[in-house]
């Protein structure tokens, strides 16, 4: 294996600036890892080595004719298979859309391009980006790679197995209720979801649009930083997209002293129901930040002990509304349209052959919650939810500069293990999702590993809207002393593919 | 409120709702699912009292206008290009309304 893939970000852009490697000779260092690892991994359902060879060519010669190239130019990237490339097959991990090809490039597509970002493929993803495991894309399971056996997280789980397997050192993540983030912790990776409207969702396959956002993901916080200074900014296709000049995010990544910084522990999100590993590593991972001169402080957001269950009624409600488009006329999959049937029989033959289980569920359970009779006490109390979640945060941030909690309450679980139990699945995303409901930024980076189980374990740092720079910061100067700990990066402790 | 009792007839009425034709041996099992979830997230209408406001996006939402000059969009080939059938560079769909009418 080429010792490029292992590289950052960072250092591969830099080496391909000075000409010490071609942008190809990266791009065909990670088609040859993914073409080694892929096949017990599963991270990619489309490599796109064609498309990723021109576009690596096409900054070599950028170069060759003196054009300054862009901070990440030449650096190679896995794709969520929910954002849409022009002339590449978008699945969103449905059958619904199998076989189609996207006749336009959503924003963030278009940003990474105009980067020189080397697009190696698309993303394995559960199915419409619903469910915290990847087992419920239609094409099969991602499996994590410190352990084949497990879960890499969801809905990202692509994402994030591309990056820990080293197929690639970025990835393009989306985060509805935490599958940016809960990836990011089961495999040792960093994920960011921005402030709500701080990426363009122009071309993003919607699941549920007042909580979807897109978000970068990374081995490392700088990485991070960089990917996320490429794909924010001011979208006009976007009509949530936020006008405010993009936070200086990586300047942030490299603070190192966090003298002065007040963070927050959130009170309900932790303890009971959490793994003794993972509150064990959180806890010294505390620790460290206390000794990077911030001061922590317990902080209560009572109200995020509903988050979960209003969660479950909005993301439903607005799903089963956005998924409605999908009905065999203009796109994607038709079924049983046998020249005699009506549209409504082929929209319903087709939607239950195109969408999975867990689709189907969610479908249901929306169309319920909004329905007469029981839209006030269902869909209606959750917004009221909403609204306290808001608070409690506006009161938390009214303390404190930051919130931070574990990620997620395990670590990776078995593949299988949640399949048949709709709620202990919804589960692992109980810390993730308050910050949906607000519209709020969160990161997840790796702080160790599970003493019981010896897989990666994440904090969660959480910043007010419009203040992501402030995770960076928390996250870039924890990550440093974590390092210095450890003497080398979390992934050198994965077990070799 | 209490959990709502959920069956396999009220899952056939929201499917139908949904368009989706869930077989009738699925019925069941999705009502022993859907009670379950319910019954888990019943528990938000005890929370908030009349006085609180209900929030439908994390940001206020205003009216989004560009000036009305033409831009540039997809072909009608583009457009076309993943339909699942297509007449005289058109959507050919199945019938809308039934013979008789």
């Amino acid at each position: 294996m080429s010792e490029l893939i292992t590289r950052t970000a960072a250092e591969l852009a830099s080496a391909i600036s000075t000409g010490e490697v071609s942008a190809v000779e990266v791009a065909q260092a990670h088609l040859e890892r993914i073409a080694a690892v892929d096949g017990a991994v599963h991270a990619f359902l489309h490599v796109d080595s064609e498309g990723a060879l021109a576009a690596a060519a096409k900054v070599d010669a950028q170069r060759a004719a003196g054009e300054k190239l862009g901070p990440l130019a030449g650096v190679p990237l896995g794709l969520k298979d929910v954002m849409c490339m022009e002339g590449i097959p978008t699945t969103c991990g449905s059958k619904m859309l199998e076989g189609w090809r996207p006749p336009y490039d959503a924003t963030v597509t278009k940003r990474l391009k105009a980067a020189g970002i080397v697009i190696l493929g698309k993303t394995n993803m559960d199915e419409f980006a619903m469910g915290s495991s990847t087992e419920h894309s239609a094409y099969g399971p991602t499996h994590n790679p410190w352990d084949l056996e497990r879960i890499p997280g969801g809905s990202g789980g692509g994402s994030s197995a591309c990056l820990a397997a080293f197929e690639a050192p970025l990835a393009i993540g989306t985060d509805t209720g935490g599958s940016i983030r809960q990836p990011a912790a089961v495999t040792g990776t960093v994920g960011v979801k921005p402030t709500y409207g701080a990426v363009s969702r122009y071309g993003l396959i919607a699941l549920a649009s007042s909580l979807d956002q897109a978000g970068p993901c990374a081995r490392n916080v700088l990485d991070t930083a960089l990917l996320h200074s490429v794909i924010a900014g001011h979208d006009p296709h976007d009509s949530t997209s936020l006008t405010d000049a993009v936070p200086d995010v990586v300047a942030a990544a490299a603070t190192r002293d966090l003298t002065g910084m007040r963070i927050g522990v959130v009170k309900e999100l932790g303890g009971e129901g959490y793994q003794v590993g993972v509150r064990q590593r959180f806890e010294e991972a505390l620790a460290v930040l206390t000794a990077l001169g911030a001061e922590i402080v317990e902080v209560s957001c009572p109200n995020f002990d509903y988050a979960l269950a209003a969660y479950y009624l909005i993301l439903p409600s607005e799903c089963s509304s956005n998924l409605a488009k999908f009905d065999g006329m203009r796109y994607g999959l038709r079924a049983g349209d046998d020249g005699n049937s009506s549209v409504e029989q082929v929209m319903g033959r087709t939607r239950a052959a195109g969408f999975g289980e867990e689709v189907t569920r969610r479908i249901i359970l929306g169309t319920y919650a909004l329905s007469a009779g029981y839209y006030d006490a269902f869909y209606g109390s959750a917004q009221k939810i909403r609204t306290l979640i808001q608070r409690d945060f506006a009161a938390a941030f009214a303390q404190v500069d930051v919130l931070v909690s574990p990620t997620a309450p395990t670590t990776a679980f078995k593949l299988g293990e949640k399949l048949d139990d709709p709620l202990a699945m919804y589960l692992n995303d109980i810390a993730t999702i308050p910050a949906n409901l607000a519209g709020t930024p969160g990161m997840s980076i790796p702080i160790g590993l599970a003493p019981e189980d010896n897989l990666p374990v994440g904090i969660q740092i959480m910043a007010p809207a419009r203040a992501d720079e402030r995770m960076y910061a928390v996250g870039g100067a924890l990550e440093a002393a974590l390092l210095a700990q450890w003497g080398a990066p979390i992934l050198s402790k994965a077990v070799a593919l | 409120m209490s959990t709502p009792e959920i069956t396999p007839a009220d899952v056939a009425h929201l499917a139908r709702l949904a368009r989706i034709d869930i077989p009738e041996d699925r019925l069941a099992y999705y009502a022993d699912q859907l009670e379950v979830i319910l019954g888990s997230v019943a528990k938000v209408s005890e929370v908030a009292g009349d006085d609180v406001p209900a929030t439908s996006h994390p940001q206020p939402l205003t009216n989004v206008f560009r000036e009305d000059v033409r831009t540039p969009s997809l072909t009608a080939e583009q457009a076309l290009s993943g339909a699942p059938s297509v007449e005289d560079s058109r959507f050919r769909v199945p019938r809308i309304l039934d013979e008789e009418s």
